[in-house]
């Protein structure tokens, strides 16, 4: 890049502030829009995979193959269905991949109750759907959590990917900054996708610690 | 009353796991499940409760089928305690307890006052109440396992090894206070185990299983030890069965001198009438110094005459270098000495009463 260019231009910064949130606003849509329908998607799916076994395999090992297709890849292929430039050409595929890391996160939450807990559930008379609600998935909830954490950090970062067909966030800004050989938008892009995954993931940390007391205490013993 | 008419488990693949059980389990007594491992001890536990549904037969709760009532509102109605106690993890110790009054629509207050009501009433701090299950030590979840069980007050409490994951020290406390607590709650109490001692220990009545789900005998401790049904029964309940038979005849029929001196010896006692210990009198006496305390004192065995059995008296005479028992009464005074006649005369009389097959023919 030019000699003498400074890392970053304060100026340009101010100047193009205004767009700069726009693409960070845009970012955070299709960053957590997929986590959020991965996750609603996922619950029904991690349950029924967890009730009758032999659905599990298949499932993951078809999330496995989903989540081995390069992104860019399924972007294009998208784009005739969904549009260039849309943000459901992006919003798709990083649901299916959010899917193939929470479906896994719900079946092995489940599967962290552990037996004579459930057993004494049956025994003291909870139905099928009131131990579901109120034993089986209260105590999953820290393994879906940290799924949710692993989704939500590589979500954001994948946006990025779709700047290369004209919808990527702040990943906008890297193109940009290439092109025109000019770092500053390149340092800002980066600062702020990675303050954006640190700051949802202390979030989720947070959630983590208010939500499921007895689980951060255990891990504290 | 629970009655087991002919029942049943057959699995798909053939396997029995309990085969033609007939029993009756008494009301407000315990009665204990025991055998080795593929007994069908706790199938059968958990066919009370329709965890697992016989295949065949029939079981009575009170004389009604419990295949007439539904499964859900049956277990509200029947205690659990399990063996690794099963607390829900991420719920607080109270509301732990409080689960089956929650089950059962009562209000959030009166669920969790009837819950701090538990925790005293087995012996746990109420502080612990705020805490989660993993914050306190096995035996502590394993009382709040039996409060929660009791929490809705149920006339039936099912107990599927409870005592067999902790360490002997607090398994022997959690015995005695499950013994306390009957005693003054009075439940029909089915409970599992594979340790014949806990049996003896704990059942008014004890039904013995073998591999395959066969009911090899049903009696009564002192009865078990003195008249195993055949070889299985009588290799299970393992050795010293006269010994420990001994535990349940009263040593009150054992014949007391009301005076310290018995040849060679006498008894001392402190200010209070408390024993103190054995001191050689008359020319019988040991020459060797070494064996007595400082003060001249040699050991001693007591036994409480109003609630200790006739073992305790037999060891308390194996403790004494004079071979006599000590007798105290309730507060720990001296009542008298037993001599090795008078207990000669008991154990006899024991044995007879064990009938034909007794207890000193193996003990």
């Amino acid at each position: 890049m030019g000699d003498g260019e400074p890392l970053v231009r304060w100026a340009w910064i101010g100047r193009n502030w205004p767009s700069i949130q726009q693409l960070l606003v845009d970012h955070v849509i299709m960053a957590l829009l997929p986590v959020l329908l991965g996750l609603l998607i996922a619950l029904p799916l991690g349950l029924a995979s967890a009730r009758w076994r032999v659905l599990y395999q298949p499932t993951v090992g078809l999330m496995n193959v989903v989540y081995s297709l390069p992104s860019l890849a399924v972007f294009i292929v998208l784009i005739p269905v969904t549009g260039l430039a849309e943000r459901a050409t992006v919003i798709i595929p990083l649901t299916f991949y959010s899917l193939a890391v929470l479906i896994p996160a719900v079946v092995d939450g489940l599967e962290a109750v552990p037996d004579h807990v459930r057993q004494s559930a049956v025994a003291m008379g909870f139905g099928p759907m009131r131990r579901l609600l109120q034993v089986d998935l209260p105590i999953a909830v820290p393994v879906v959590l940290a799924g949710l954490r692993v989704a939500t950090v590589s979500s954001i970062s994948l946006v990025s990917v779709g700047a290369l067909i004209g919808r990527g966030g702040l990943g906008y800004l890297f193109i940009d900054g290439w092109q025109r050989q000019f770092y500053t938008p390149i340092v800002v892009g980066i600062v702020l996708v990675v303050a954006l995954a640190v700051l949802a993931d202390g979030l989720l940390v947070l959630a983590q610690r208010l939500l499921t007391p007895w689980a951060r205490a255990r891990r504290a013993a | 009353m629970i009655t087991f008419e002919g029942v049943t488990k057959r699995y798909g693949d053939g396997t029995v796991a309990v085969d033609n059980l007939s029993l009756q389990v008494p009301t407000g007594a315990i009665t204990v499940f025991v055998g080795p491992s593929g007994c069908g001890k706790t199938t059968s536990l958990r066919m009370i409760n329709r965890m697992i549904d016989a295949t065949e037969g029939r079981i009575l709760l009170d004389d009604k089928d419990i295949r007439q009532i539904d499964p859900p509102t049956l277990r509200r109605g029947i205690g659990y305690v399990i063996q690794q106690a099963g607390l829900f993890p991420h719920r607080k110790i109270v509301d732990n307890v409080a689960t089956v009054p929650y089950l059962l629509g009562w209000d959030k207050k009166k669920a969790r006052a009837r819950a701090m009501e538990l925790l005293e009433r087995v012996g746990l701090d109420t502080k612990l109440a705020g805490r989660y299950p993993f914050q306190l030590s096995g035996g502590q979840q394993q009382r709040v396992g039996v409060a929660r069980a009791l929490a809705a007050d149920p006339p039936v409490l099912l107990m599927d090894e409870p005592f067999s994951a902790v360490d002997p020290v607090v398994r022997t406390s959690l015995q005695d206070e499950l013994l306390r607590l009957q005693s003054e709650l009075h439940k029909t109490i089915v409970f599992v185990t594979h340790d014949i001692d806990e049996a003896i220990k704990l059942g008014d009545t004890v039904a013995v299983l073998r591999v395959g789900g066969h009911l090899a005998q049903i009696a009564d401790p002192s009865t078990l030890l003195a008249e195993p049904a055949d070889d299985f029964v009588e290799g299970f309940l393992g050795k010293d069965r006269g010994i420990r038979r001994l535990s349940f005849v009263p040593a009150g029929g054992v014949a007391v001198r009301a005076e310290r001196d018995v040849p060679g010896w006498s008894v001392v006692l402190d200010g209070d009438d408390r024993p103190l210990g054995w001191r050689a009198g008359g020319s019988t006496g040991p020459t060797d110094t070494q064996a007595a305390g400082k003060d001249g004192l040699l050991p001693f065995g007591t036994f409480d005459l109003e609630k200790d059995s006739l073992r305790a008296a037999l060891d308390a005479a194996l403790l004494a270098p004079s071979g006599c028992a000590i007798a105290v009464d309730g507060d720990g005074r001296f009542a008298g000495v037993v001599t090795r006649e008078a207990l000669d005369e008991a154990l006899l009389r024991a044995s007879g009463a064990a009938g034909p097959t007794g207890a000193g023919s193996h003990g």
